[in-house]
């Protein structure tokens, strides 16, 4: 059943991933589901939203939003509510490394504007804005709970703080070479102090 | 050194793991509590404790616990708060990451206490790591029987989970954390009903905040009243403080309530003064909802006493002249930040996190933050900082959350105290900024 939220956008189905969790992936969801009483599986619905982000292509595109709400038996309209409300859900495609520079206060006393500039510098793109190689995406964001390490920036699960421009170029060529999708809910996250 | 009681253990080899936790005392609280307790004799010592919310509202915890409604046949809930979200903090992070089982053994010991089979941790979606962590460690709490049915043979059986958030701060707020965790939009709720007679699923819930949890398991252990003899009159306990900005040591450090401020900031024992030689300017004391002070009230009253850190001291003044201790979220400022543009961090983290159902929030927040921007753009009038103050007097005490108040403290705060500065930038037409990157000359680990 097609969705009807972005109005009418219709996809050619022959180029797109199925839209369906493999039996594994499956389990884990089940095991959410399971962690709340009998009739209240909408409380796993951010939670396997991560999931589904991360399975199908790093964003929540309205068919992978209905597919969630067909696995917890809620309305396409109440998976898209809470997709649009929550930072970390990506309602578009994005790079496969999304570099999130925290740029409140105590980052910012910091230098992580200068960070920010210095990234958006080396990859020759503005705040928002994705590489032409679809390797980077960068995007500011609100306190990471990483003031005493500041600055700092979140990329997937991995926090990388006390940043230099040396480490920032460092991580950048790790995650060149790695061309790796980096998902927060990757079990191989590496922290960098 | 003051006594520690949480973070004691922090550079312990594997403390993050069961058996070595277990070797260094930990689960005792519990093995007390099922076995030589009754749940309300548990309530009584946080109560005899003095225990205050340590998320930031400073509310006493044994008061919230004895809220809890129990009627029959209804189950009852303990929710963790795990949001930390307030700008500056991040004390519970290096709590849960450094020696989970501390927040898992305050779980079991609490929820005994009210009477909830299950639990939830419901913990900020970018700390997605640390859930990792936790649930490695709830794993093995499992396995060794202090989780799942019938804990030490006892008729006490309980669940504890982990929930994910997805990136709102407002979600730190008890009743929109309860939206999240029904698997909603982060919108709160008007109270009453309080949580503690509809909460989660509309179920008696209680919930508290990391450290407030984890403080539950030494409380438990020495005993209420030894507890409350640390710590300054209401002040009881200790506290951790996250410590950054401009210092030569930031980090979490676990304090006596009732440390000397000036000692906090500059003994080598904690921040060990400002970086480069620099002189201090302002305070954000308690994470940045709480107002900023400048130097000379930071450290002393405006009745000229020393300022301590306790809830009491550091609300000495009100908000004329005073602050409040909040989350402990310690931002030290040094003499060339620019307070407006520290402002403007503040006030465009407020605008982007307002969930919007309050219209004075959600346009308040915006207009604040515009206004903010006039200024780094060098357009602003002197007439914006009296729109300033409108704005934010207007916000107080008009909106559903305490969220609208967190946005307006901080301007009423900054303007309050540093006018001089606001006046300047726009009388000059001008703002410069600093590198502060260009400043750090820190040595990095």
């Amino acid at each position: 059943m097609s969705s009807q939220i972005h109005g009418a956008q219709h996809f050619d189905k022959s180029k797109r991933l199925e839209i369906k969790f493999s039996d594994e992936v499956m389990q884990i969801a089940q095991t959410i589901i399971n962690r709340y009483p009998e009739g209240k599986q909408k409380s796993a619905l951010l939670p396997i939203l991560h999931l589904a982000q991360a399975e199908f292509g790093g964003w929540l595109s309205p068919e992978t939003m209905d597919y969630v709400a067909s696995i917890l038996k809620i309305k396409s309209i109440e998976v898209f509510e809470v997709a649009s409300f929550y930072s970390m859900y990506n309602l578009k495609p994005m790079g496969k490394c999304i570099l999130e520079v925290c740029q409140t206060s105590s980052c910012w006393l910091n230098g992580a504007e200068d960070i920010v500039k210095y990234i958006e510098k080396k990859l020759s793109i503005k705040v928002g804005e994705t590489t032409k190689d679809g390797m980077f995406s960068l995007k500011v964001a609100e306190c990471l709970g990483s003031c005493g390490t500041a600055p700092m920036l979140q990329c997937g699960a991995s926090y990388h703080e006390n940043l230099t421009y040396e480490k920032v170029d460092a991580l950048l060529e790790n995650y060149k070479s790695e061309n790796k999708r980096k998902s927060y809910t990757d079990l191989d996250y590496k922290n960098t102090l | 050194m003051g006594k520690k009681l949480l973070i004691h253990n922090d550079k312990v080899p594997g403390i993050d793991t069961l058996e070595v936790y277990r070797a260094h005392g930990g689960y005792s609280s519990v093995e007390k509590a099922l076995k030589t307790m009754t749940p309300d004799q548990v309530t009584d010592e946080v109560k005899k404790s003095g225990l205050k919310g340590r998320g930031g509202a400073g509310f006493s915890t044994g008061l919230k616990w004895s809220f809890l409604a129990k009627p029959e046949g209804v189950e009852r809930y303990l929710v963790c708060n795990a949001d930390e979200s307030e700008p500056g903090t991040f004390k519970d992070r290096y709590l849960m990451e450094k020696i989970p089982h501390a927040l898992i053994e305050g779980m079991i010991t609490s929820s005994f206490a009210l009477g909830a089979k299950t639990s939830y941790i419901y913990i900020r979606g970018e700390y997605f790591y640390v859930a990792r962590i936790l649930e490695t460690a709830i794993a093995e709490a499992y396995s060794a029987g202090w989780l799942g049915k019938n804990i030490l043979g006892t008729n006490f059986s309980h669940d504890c989970y982990v929930q994910v958030g997805a990136g709102a701060y407002i979600c730190g707020e008890e009743t929109a954390l309860l939206e999240s965790l029904e698997g909603k939009r982060g919108n709160p709720r008007i109270k009453p009903p309080f949580p503690a007679v509809a909460g989660l699923w509309g179920c008696p819930t209680v919930v508290n905040n990391v450290e407030t949890i984890a403080a539950v398991c030494p409380i438990i252990n020495m005993g209420g009243e030894e507890y409350s003899k640390i710590g300054i009159g209401k002040s009881t306990g200790t506290k951790l403080i996250s410590a950054s900005g401009h210092i030569n040591n930031p980090g979490v450090y676990e304090i006596e309530l009732g440390v000397p401020v000036e000692e906090f900031i500059y003994s080598e024992e904690y921040c060990g003064g400002i970086r480069n030689g620099k002189k201090l300017k302002a305070v954000v004391a308690g994470g940045s909802s709480v107002p900023i002070l400048p130097t000379e009230l930071i450290l002393k009253t405006a009745k000229g006493e020393p300022r301590l850190m306790t809830y009491e001291s550091l609300s000495d003044g009100g908000f004329q002249t005073g602050t409040m201790l909040g989350s402990g979220g310690f931002i030290v400022m040094d003499e060339d930040t620019s307070i407006v543009k520290n402002l403007f961090t503040f006030a465009r983290f407020y605008h982007h996190e307002s969930c919007g159902q309050c219209s004075p929030c959600r346009e308040g927040t915006g207009w604040m933050e515009k206004i903010l921007q006039k200024f780094l753009n060098g357009t602003a009038n002197e007439s914006d900082v009296e729109l300033l103050w409108d704005i934010q007097s207007k916000i107080e005490g008009k909106t559903i959350c305490p969220l609208g108040e967190a946005a307006a403290w901080p301007v009423a705060a900054a303007i309050r105290h540093f006018k001089h500065e606001f006046l300047d930038v726009a009388r000059n037409k001008k703002f410069i900024d600093v590198s502060h990157y260009n400043r750090l000359n820190k040595i990095i680990a």
